[in-house]
């Protein structure tokens, strides 16, 4: 897998989101860079806060009305973020699709499942009712929904949460879109049912050759899943590189420190690791290294000055005052 | 659906009859009666009159006398207006009072929903700003300081509109009336939907509209409109009720004959059988538009089954 992949579906280039709060200027994602290729999954993995829903939002132009967006994002060398709403209403679920957290309340509750699909058939394809009711039809059975055709008349509260995500999920690949956000899709469900819509996503991806950016927490799913990963603290990349590369020798403390977190089956720990701290407040952000005052490793440099993000090995980036083999000097 | 509406006739039965036992006796347990104004009548007259009542005799067996004429679809005689039972009196001012209610109604509800939809959509503009201060402003406004305004803006100084009177409901009569009943509704209302609209059109679904690339009055009309309608509803019912039966200042200021005189003239006279009237008349539309509240709500929302 190369990072530099010669045909780029998407190019993110020092994308920055400010919300103006009133209690100042907050940046919930500073200078976040990675490319996409098509047919490829890149995984965005961070804790709560750390500015990877907000990158999605900013994607789909879905932020809060109070938020500002600067650098850019060529979808298929056009710059989405500049686009007007009527522009970007035409790239939104036909080129770009989103599917949310929560399934439970991302279905319309007073719609009946059916119409919320077949509108998006009938507004970006053009088709009749009949016909977007068959492709929707067709789409349910895709994601393995049972009685497709029965349920189209139901009521999303007839569903349960695993069966909403995979409504979400058909909806979102009803245009058979290029690139796929999915914005933590499997965390407000039970385990088997992330399991289950995990190897479903995996399907899908190779049957459509969709892209996908799943956005995560669970570094699980990153392995199981995507090609490249993209590591965020405190809105800015801690280490960026390919799947394997990331997992299996991750150079950055906080990298390691998550990997570390994860509860393994097969060790008797009397107690799960984790990381001490809480990730800095967004409104009085430290100088220096977001991570400083949680990383074991921490020196005087790291409060100094940010660790810029650099290729240390060909495809691998990480921003860390610390070199791979430790300090230097 | 059907076994819903059948049982909510039946509940309203005990409900009526338990309104009417209460107010009876209520109203006759306070001291006084009908006749007993200043100007003492010679005690024959007196004894007389409340036979002819039953007055004279105990409350309790008033009490079947009057259940016995409402079996009947009879709520008496006047106690004041000699002559004219009070179906009479009831049938000639509800009429005028619904017409009016209904118009007040249906201008509040058109002109609140959509200011209350246009602020919400611009959300501390401007526009949101002098709509939700007008709404206050309409609040705050008392219909008794509204009517005489109205009244003096276009009758006296711009003779524009007959300053009272109902003509059969010809619509110059009906302006005034209409404004000064709907001004604190379309208020209300406004303000209810704004803040219901608000909170709809943060809400996920919407977001997932958002997402799906609808255009803005798609996502208004098909997916926000209905859940962010919810709480105007539970509103309306209570409100329609009131608009039609609370025109006592619409009655006063422009003569327009309505029910809304009887409330005060029946409290103010002891006309007991005017008092259990309306008191029934309010009681029975009361129940009767709660009950298609909770019908709409089962329209609006698939959750609700009944």
């Amino acid at each position: 897998m190369n990072l530099s992949n010669t045909k780029k579906l998407l190019e993110v280039n020092r994308l920055r989101v400010n919300f103006r709060t009133p209690d100042g200027f907050v940046t919930a994602v500073n200078d976040l860079n990675f490319t996409l290729a098509q047919g490829e999954t890149l995984g965005i993995v961070g804790e709560s806060g750390s500015g990877k829903s907000q990158t999605a939002f900013a994607l789909m132009g879905l932020l809060a009305g109070n938020g500002v967006i600067e650098g850019e994002a060529r979808f298929n060398e056009q710059n989405i973020l500049t686009l007007n709403e009527k522009a970007m209403n035409r790239i939104r679920s036909k080129e770009i699709a989103m599917i949310f957290q929560d399934p439970m309340t991302s279905l319309n509750p007073y719609m009946k499942v059916g119409k919320q699909l077949m509108e998006v058939l009938i507004l970006h394809k053009g088709m009749s009712k009949a016909e977007a009711f068959e492709a929707s039809v067709k789409m349910l059975d895709a994601v393995k929904m049972p009685e497709a055709r029965k349920r189209m008349n139901m009521y999303p509260h007839e569903f349960s949460g695993g069966m909403r995500q995979r409504v979400m999920i058909a909806m979102a690949l009803l245009c058979q879109p290029k690139l796929l956000i999915a914005d933590e899709p499997t965390t407000a469900l039970d385990v088997t049912v992330q399991a289950q819509i995990l190897t479903l996503l995996n399907e899908l991806k190779d049957d459509f050759n969709t892209s996908i950016i799943m956005i995560t927490h669970d570094l699980g799913v990153v392995a199981g899943l995507c090609d490249k990963v993209l590591v965020m603290y405190a809105g800015q990349t801690m280490e960026y590189g390919t799947a394997e590369d990331v997992f299996y020798r991750p150079t950055h403390p906080y990298t390691q420190g998550l990997l570390k977190a994860i509860p393994r089956l097969d060790a008797d720990d009397e107690q799960l690791s984790t990381i001490p701290g809480n990730p800095p407040n967004l409104l009085q952000m430290p100088s220096g290294c977001p991570f400083q005052a949680r990383c074991e490793f921490a020196r005087e440099r790291c409060g100094e000055s940010i660790p810029p993000l650099e290729e240390y090995a060909p495809d691998q980036l990480r921003a860390c005052h610390k070199s791979v083999d430790g300090w230097v000097a | 659906m059907l076994t819903f509406i059948s049982k909510r006739i039946l509940e309203a039965i005990p409900t009526l009859l338990i309104l009417i036992t209460v107010s009876f006796f209520l109203m006759h347990s306070a001291p006084g009666s009908p006749f007993s104004s200043e100007r003492s009548l010679p005690p024959e007259v007196l004894a007389n009159i409340n036979a002819k009542y039953h007055l004279d005799e105990p409350v309790i067996n008033q009490y079947f006398y009057y259940l016995g004429g409402l079996l009947q679809g009879d709520l008496g005689p006047s106690f004041r207006y000699k002559d004219f039972t009070i179906n009479e009196l009831i049938g000639q001012s509800f009429p005028v009072s619904a017409e009016i209610g209904i118009w007040s109604f249906l201008v509040a509800l058109l002109i609140g929903v959509g200011c209350g939809v246009v602020a919400a959509l611009r959300q501390n503009s401007w526009l949101d700003y002098s709509v939700m201060g007008f709404a206050n402003l309409g609040i705050v406004l008392p219909n008794f300081v509204l009517a005489p305004l109205c009244i003096l803006f276009f009758s006296i100084y711009n003779h524009w509109l007959p300053p009272g009177g109902w003509n059969g409901g010809a619509w110059p009569y009906l302006v005034m009336p209409v404004i000064a009943m709907s001004t604190s509704y379309i208020a209300q209302i406004a303000r209810i939907t704004r803040g219901s609209m608000i909170e709809t059109m943060h809400s996920n679904f919407i977001r997932t509209a958002r997402a799906k690339g609808l255009p803005k009055y798609r996502i208004i009309f098909q997916h926000a409109l209905r859940p962010a309608m919810l709480p105007v509803i539970s509103y309306l019912g209570p409100a329609f009720v009131g608009i039609v039966t609370g025109s006592v200042i619409v009655d006063v200021y422009f003569g327009t004959g309505g029910i809304g005189q009887h409330f005060i003239n029946g409290a103010l006279n002891r006309d007991y059988s005017m008092v259990m009237g309306v008191t029934i008349l309010v009681g029975t539309l009361t129940i009767l538009f709660n009950a298609i509240v909770d019908i709409l709500y089962a329209v609006i929302d698939p959750k609700i089954r009944y």
